[in-house]
């Protein structure tokens, strides 16, 4: 037996204006093979105008022991949404 | 239930006092309804049950397409004909989606694919019934396809978030499969005597196979508590049934066809459907690998797998070369 074909990600774009966003992953000798399966296993029923396919191995993720550190310091920075900021009431478009 | 009798390789349910610091707080994040991704630690139990469960999941996907595969050439129209394919390429689909989710766990598709071909793991009981007649096919959609989906839609929330956004996807599209087959038994029961009559005869075959789907009354077993207790699995195995049985007895009276079963009855006290008592040996049996077709879906598998070798190893030997071809020209 040869060895497994490699594993590949499958990004779909829903609609034309929205992003590629991950559909789930398939096995495929080469990229060319991998957009046709991506074709029947993931958008048999209209869910996408674009496939994107990207080698699993080639993914770099951040690590879940991270999340702390990469991730809470931004929850102290609640400024950095419009709604910290009260406006008046008579104040308009803004 | 596709999944049946999955062992969790524990003898007691986890307690607190039981675990060490890491697992206490796996343990918080699923009471927390937070899922639990590949990459986070887990205990080795969840994941090596959470791999039997999905790949016994994905298994019966795959074997699900034998029964119905076997009516596509004889399908009664084209249209028939049409829907029937693309069900079972759904199937397939399924079984796809589960098998990767499984491997975000760590285990080999080949070596899921060994272990089903060896007969080490297992697939749903319901696939080792043969399907006889066309009927069958209305039957398989509306029981089996409902059966299925009792079980699945609990699992959207399951604790493992790979496996819940494959569910939530299957989900979707099993909803198709549950009315194209009562869209055949309905054709069937508005038809000829004869044409009744085989719906009913399918119903006959397929109502207590479907019942088993949910397996064995759980109320004993150590391993439906602990999957509870790492969500994995929602709700008990008698519960579904019943929920089951309550949903699908008005739909086989809206077709005039009867439930094989005289102890059947509506339980108002209860405010459900009472009914009869299940052949646990038929069940057991047919696990065990002497149903009237386990011997033949496994060949079936196992040819396919053998045959399709050399279109394996020669889609990635063209790959393997194209590769090559590109690295030299571009040096």
């Amino acid at each position: 037996m040869t060895s497994e074909w490699p594993l590949w990600e499958i990004f779909i774009r829903s609609q034309h204006g929205l992003a590629h966003k991950h559909a789930g992953s398939l096995h495929a000798p080469d990229a060319e093979m991998a957009v046709k399966n991506a074709r029947d296993v993931y958008t048999r029923r209209n869910e996408g105008v674009s496939i994107w396919v990207v080698k699993s191995s080639d993914i770099v993720a951040s690590c879940p022991g991270d999340r702390e550190a990469l991730f809470d310091p931004a929850s102290s920075k609640v400024y950095r949404h419009p709604t910290f900021f009260p406006m008046p009431d008579e104040v308009k478009h803004i | 239930m596709y999944a049946q009798m999955v062992e969790t390789g524990v003898d007691a349910v986890r307690t607190a006092a039981d675990m060490g610091g890491d697992e206490r707080a796996f343990q918080a994040r699923i009471d927390a309804d937070i899922r639990i991704e590949p990459k986070d630690w887990m205990p080795e139990a969840y994941r090596k049950t959470l791999i039997r469960q999905m790949s016994q999941h994905a298994h019966s996907e795959i074997v699900g397409m034998l029964p119905e595969g076997n009516w596509i050439t004889r399908a009664p129209t084209l249209k028939r004909k049409a829907i029937l394919m693309a069900k079972v390429q759904d199937e397939g689909g399924h079984g796809l989606y589960l098998y990767s989710a499984a491997e975000t766990l760590g285990v080999s598709r080949d070596a899921m694919t060994a272990d089903l071909l060896s007969g080490k793991a297992k697939y749903s009981s319901i696939f080792n019934y043969p399907t006889l007649t066309w009927a069958d096919i209305g039957a398989i959609g509306w029981l089996v396809d409902g059966a299925a989906i009792m079980n699945q839609i609990p699992l959207c929330r399951c604790s493992f978030g790979p496996y819940a956004r494959a569910m939530v996807r299957i989900c979707k599209e099993e909803s198709f499969h549950q009315r194209q087959g009562y869209d055949i038994m309905l054709s069937l029961a508005r038809g000829t005597p004869g044409q009744k009559a085989m719906a009913q005869d399918a119903l006959d075959r397929w109502w207590w196979p479907s019942l088993m789907m949910f397996g064995p009354s759980d109320a004993e077993s150590v391993h439906s508590a602990q999957s509870a207790a790492w969500k994995i699995k929602l709700l008990s195995n008698d519960e579904l049934r019943q929920r089951y049985v309550d949903q699908t007895v008005p739909q086989a009276d809206h077709l005039g066809i009867t439930m094989p079963d005289p102890d059947l009855a509506w339980n108002a006290d209860r405010g459900h459907y009472d009914f009869g008592a299940i052949d646990w040996a038929e069940f057991h049996a047919v696990v065990r690998g002497n149903g009237p077709c386990n011997r033949d879906r496994l060949a079936t598998r196992v040819k396919a797998w053998e045959d399709g070798g050399w279109v394996r190893d020669a889609a990635m030997a063209h790959a393997d070369r194209r590769a090559a071809r590109a690295a030299a020209a571009a040096a």
